[in-house]
């Protein structure tokens, strides 16, 4: 009897949500994030050039591109570390230049750089993130530990992280991003550099957070497959500009390729694309000769 | 708005404690100022007529070692800026202000429990205060010190795009800043130029008060003391905020 009430409601949940979907099609309720004509320039250099896209509530958006194309650009506007030269954005219905602090709220990140505090626990480097995002000390404790079980992270709590594994780190980012329980995960590049185990573990506790939790998911890789298998819809951008937007299919029924990644390579070419060394890739490398 | 300040100021005292290395490695130099250059110069010192070196050096070594490391504590934000942890806390809803500040106090009480240690070493080589009841205004000034120093740091750190910058920031504005101070000479009787220098230089009032608190020597006086480093550190307050929200990464 109670399975069966259990079916029922969900199946009316179900129909209502289908409905409601169709309903509120062009809302932007039903839109996670929204962006307009968005350009951004670096003196004459344009890194975003005009772009347009939005990603659905629950859905998981992949934004893919060769090196220098505007990926990271793009996340920096949308998270409120970068004003955008001209163009409108709406990240959960708030303006990221606007109301920082509510867009601040509403996402979570797991940036391109390693982003911990490596002095501090794997403990501290939460409660460090609970306390600026404001969460109540008694959900707090509760939350760690529940993040920190799903990423299997627990038992080295106490660890501080400069120990850790190029994995443990990220797993552990993953955990500290969803503290405060965001509507949206912004990851960069989340699996750069990790093996393949890591690899598939971090697809699966997002797989589990976009099924269960239904956190939108919006991220950037450059392994085509990954994101051929996780992603419900990608958009590729390559020299600033957005040339494809589509479901993996409908990308590849378009150029008539067999995966994402021909589908990528017809769209982008085959060119490699220089990215000039800023200061920060020299810092990155004489930090690698510092640390052992 | 008091945790944000609260967990980024106990953040750099985590981090200062349990970097021994550094801890053990900042307090080498400060303890062969006091060995080569109180023991080596006491007896010139002292046939010059001024008295006994060491005592007239000490309080100059500690605000020396408080300069550095308040100095460093400020700079080490471009190492946060360019490692990632600095994004954490800038995509956070909090005020960029409210950052600034707790790690501003949180490297000011670093330098000045560095200086405190300093203090003690300086005890060990031989330095006798010579009124304990101005203690007190000894370490208010160590703190008030500190403070400067650190939000010049900030400020500097919010300016400079990589860590090359920063050794020609220790060249050109640590070491001139600590060598025209008076730390290690009397300002009695200088050159016009360097006495010009000396008081234009804000750690020259840090340290005549805590020379004046230590060991009774003041050039400047206490209320000019601790007025400069007021106004100073005010300053190098605001524009150290204004600075670090400006910061893009």
């Amino acid at each position: 009897m109670s399975i069966l009430s259990y079916a029922l409601i969900s199946y009316i949940n179900l129909s209502n949500n289908d409905e409601i979907d169709m309903l509120q099609n062009d809302n932007t309720e039903n839109y996670s994030i929204e962006v307009r004509n968005l350009t951004k320039k670096f003196g004459d250099f344009t890194a975003v050039d005009n772009i347009s896209f939005s990603v659905k509530r629950g859905e998981t958006f992949a934004f893919l591109g060769p090196n220098g194309a505007g990926k990271t650009t793009t996340i920096k506007m949308l998270t409120t570390l970068l004003h955008p030269t001209t163009g409108t954005m709406l990240v959960n219905g708030y303006d990221p230049i606007k109301n920082q602090d509510a867009v601040r709220r509403s996402f979570g990140i797991v940036f391109q750089d390693q982003s911990l505090d490596e002095e501090l626990t794997a403990y501290e480097n939460m409660e460090f993130h609970g306390v600026l995002y404001k969460v109540p000390d008694k959900i707090l404790r509760k939350k760690i530990e529940e993040l920190l079980n799903f990423v299997e992270l627990w038992d080295r709590k106490n660890d501080l992280v400069k120990h850790f594994s190029g994995g443990m780190k990220r797993r552990l980012e993953i955990a500290r991003g969803l503290l405060h329980t965001p509507e949206l995960l912004f990851m960069d590049e989340p699996t750069i550099g990790l093996d393949p185990q890591t690899r598939n573990h971090i697809w699966k506790y997002l797989k589990d957070l976009n099924g269960t939790a239904g956190i939108t998911v919006f991220f950037t890789t450059h392994y085509m497959d990954e994101a051929e298998r996780v992603a419900d819809r990608v958009a590729i951008i390559d020299h600033g500009r957005i040339v494809a937007e589509g479901r993996p299919e409908e990308l590849k029924n378009k150029t008539g390729a067999k995966t994402l990644e021909e589908a990528f390579l017809s769209l982008t070419g085959k060119q490699i694309r220089e990215e000039e060394a800023g200061s920060i890739d020299q810092m990155r490398m004489n930090r690698k000769m510092w640390s052992k | 708005m008091i945790r944000t300040v609260y967990i980024l100021w106990l953040r750099q005292l985590k981090r200062y404690v349990r970097s021994r290395s550094r801890i053990i490695g900042s307090l080498g130099q400060p303890l062969l100022f006091l060995v080569a250059l109180g023991y080596g110069f006491g007896p010139i010192f002292q046939k010059a007529g001024q008295g006994n070196y060491l005592e007239f050096l000490a309080p100059g070594v500690i605000a020396m070692s408080i300069l550095f490391t308040a100095i460093f504590s400020g700079i080490e934000i471009i190492w946060d800026k360019q490692f990632g942890f600095l994004k954490e806390t800038l995509v956070a809803p909090v005020s960029r202000l409210n950052i600034m500040i707790g790690r501003t106090l949180g490297g000011a009480t670093v330098a000045t429990i560095q200086g405190i240690i300093v203090f003690f070493i300086s005890l060990a080589a031989g330095f006798r205060p010579t009124n304990i009841t101005l203690l007190p205004i000894a370490f208010l000034i160590m703190a008030l010190t500190a403070l400067l120093f650190t939000a010049m740091g900030t400020a500097l750190a919010s300016l400079l795009e990589d860590m090359q910058g920063f050794q020609m920031v220790m060249n050109f504005l640590v070491m001139p800043i600590f060598f025209l101070s008076g730390a290690l000479f009397p300002l009695e009787g200088l050159p016009r130029s360097i006495f010009i220098a000396a008081s234009l230089n804000p750690l020259s009032y840090g340290v005549d008060g805590l020379r004046g608190a230590l060991v009774g020597q003041v050039h400047f006086g206490f209320i000019t003391d601790f007025a400069v480093l007021s106004v100073i550190t005010a300053l190098f307050l605001v524009v150290g905020s204004y600075l670090f929200s400006k910061i893009e990464i």
